[in-house]
């Protein structure tokens, strides 16, 4: 087939109709900019910082090299899934106790590349909390209250501690 | 711009015989970095994701066989980083999580940059890619495939199926060198792979040439100077020499990333270092 103009998107449980778009707009781009959904940020549009996060069909990718017309029939996920009422996620929580959200800018796509560590492997060791985040730069944090954050979610949710 | 979406391997060759001015879009991570930043506006656009017969992979006798959409997450798994150790190593380097998860073997090779790092690995195994086309299928050796920085002889209206790699006869290694040890390209890459029973060593090199290279004088230099029944070097200071000789082999240039001394030298370091990796347990 070839896809149409318009297009339906499954994101978040939800089907949306996408109208009018340029066909080669990325997921990132129509998530925001036409959805109303502007929780994934959008700042290195190649995949280097990580704030576009989302899953699509299960898998974290970053949005913005997503070509929003090949998702379709896929199932989307973003940050705005989290926290439907506005209560924050146990993740969410812990970045906010940890003092891991500064400008906040890279936190929605930090907050789902550890959603998706801990789905994988609920009691990470540190290495491989570094590597999940590899993919995310945050400038304020140095990085180092982002794993504090991480080490307060899987004391929650397990009781083990990050070794 | 029109996206075409088959959902069989025979559709996408057929819509690629009717457009072949489509860029055949798998991962996305080469293409829509250019596509969002305007550097390119290509009038068609063949996406791979719902083509189900180049997802999988399976083992045929001492062949692993590569659907061209395996991910580098995928070939980081165990049942497939067992058959080919260099090539999970070569796909943990790439980029992130996120582009790991987006990126595909049949990927690195359709953009067939010399830093693409599945690529030195391939040389290494002596790969071979699976090309198909509504007329026919054909299989090329990696060497006649890559022709050149971001040239290969994929055929406009071919579709990368599979690539095949021999299922591990011994140890293997993946090295590279870059800034950091995440979303980095290789400013110099290696593959060295042994075959205990074969005696033999193969090296591939990323990002110091054209496309990627071995080392033919290294790897046969390097044979007599192992007991391969112990499975060790004969004398571990050897590994110095195997390091200078495979630098001899390296045809790298000067560019943004570094120079081509800085290139040599490290294929230098990471040859000496693989080698003794895999020979001196």
């Amino acid at each position: 087939m070839t896809a149409p103009e318009d297009y339906d998107l499954l994101v978040n449980g939800t089907e949306h109709h996408v109208v009018g778009a340029w066909i080669g707009e990325s997921l990132l781009y129509v998530l925001r900019e036409r959805l109303g959904l502007p929780g994934a940020k959008n700042a290195c549009e190649q995949g280097e910082c990580g704030s576009c996060s989302v899953m699509v069909d299960d898998r974290l990718v970053c949005s913005c090299l997503v070509l929003a017309a090949s998702a379709v029939g896929t199932a989307i996920t973003t940050v705005e899934s989290l926290a439907p009422d506005g209560a924050l996620s146990d993740v969410q929580q812990a970045f906010v106790d940890a003092g891991a959200v500064q400008c906040g800018f890279c936190t929605p796509g930090l907050v789902m590349a550890v959603e998706d560590l801990l789905a994988r492997d609920a009691a990470p060791t540190e290495l491989e909390v570094r590597e999940a985040i590899s993919g995310n730069l945050c400038r304020c944090t140095g990085y180092g209250r982002v794993i504090d954050a991480v080490r307060v979610a899987v004391r929650r949710r397990t009781g083990a501690e990050v070794a | 711009m029109t996206v075409l979406l088959p959902d069989s391997l025979d559709r996408a060759c057929a819509q690629l015989a009717d457009h072949p001015e489509a860029h055949v879009l798998a991962g996305g991570t080469d293409l829509m970095v250019e596509v969002n930043f305007g550097h390119r506006r290509p009038e068609a656009v063949l996406s791979l994701a719902r083509v189900p017969e180049l997802k999988g992979w399976g083992r045929d006798g001492d062949t692993l066989v590569l659907g061209a959409g395996v991910t580098y997450t995928e070939l980081c798994d165990p049942a497939i980083a067992e058959l080919a150790p260099a090539l999970a190593q070569a796909a943990r380097t790439v980029g992130s999580p996120q582009i790991r998860n987006a990126g595909t073997i049949g990927g690195n090779l359709g953009t067939g940059s010399p830093a693409g790092d599945t690529l030195p690995v391939l040389a290494a195994l002596d790969a071979t890619v699976e090309l198909v086309s509504v007329t026919g299928r054909r299989t090329l050796p990696l060497a006649e495939y890559c022709i050149g920085p971001k040239r290969t002889a994929r055929d406009a209206t071919e579709i990368i199926a599979s690539v095949s790699v021999p299922v591990a006869r011994g140890p293997q290694e993946y090295l590279k060198v870059g800034p950091r040890n995440a979303m980095v390209i290789s400013v110099a890459g290696l593959a060295a792979v042994a075959d205990i029973e074969g005696r033999r060593v193969a090296v591939g090199l990323g990002s110091v040439g054209p496309v990627p290279l071995r080392a033919p004088e290294a790897e046969a230099w390097v044979v007599d100077r192992i007991d391969w029944s112990a499975g060790r070097l004969v004398d571990p200071a050897d590994a110095t020499e195997f390091g200078s000789l495979v630098a001899a082999a390296a045809r790298p240039i000067d560019d943004h990333r570094a120079t081509a001394d800085y290139r040599r030298h490290c294929v230098s370091v990471l040859a000496r270092r693989a080698l003794t990796r895999m020979f001196a347990a």
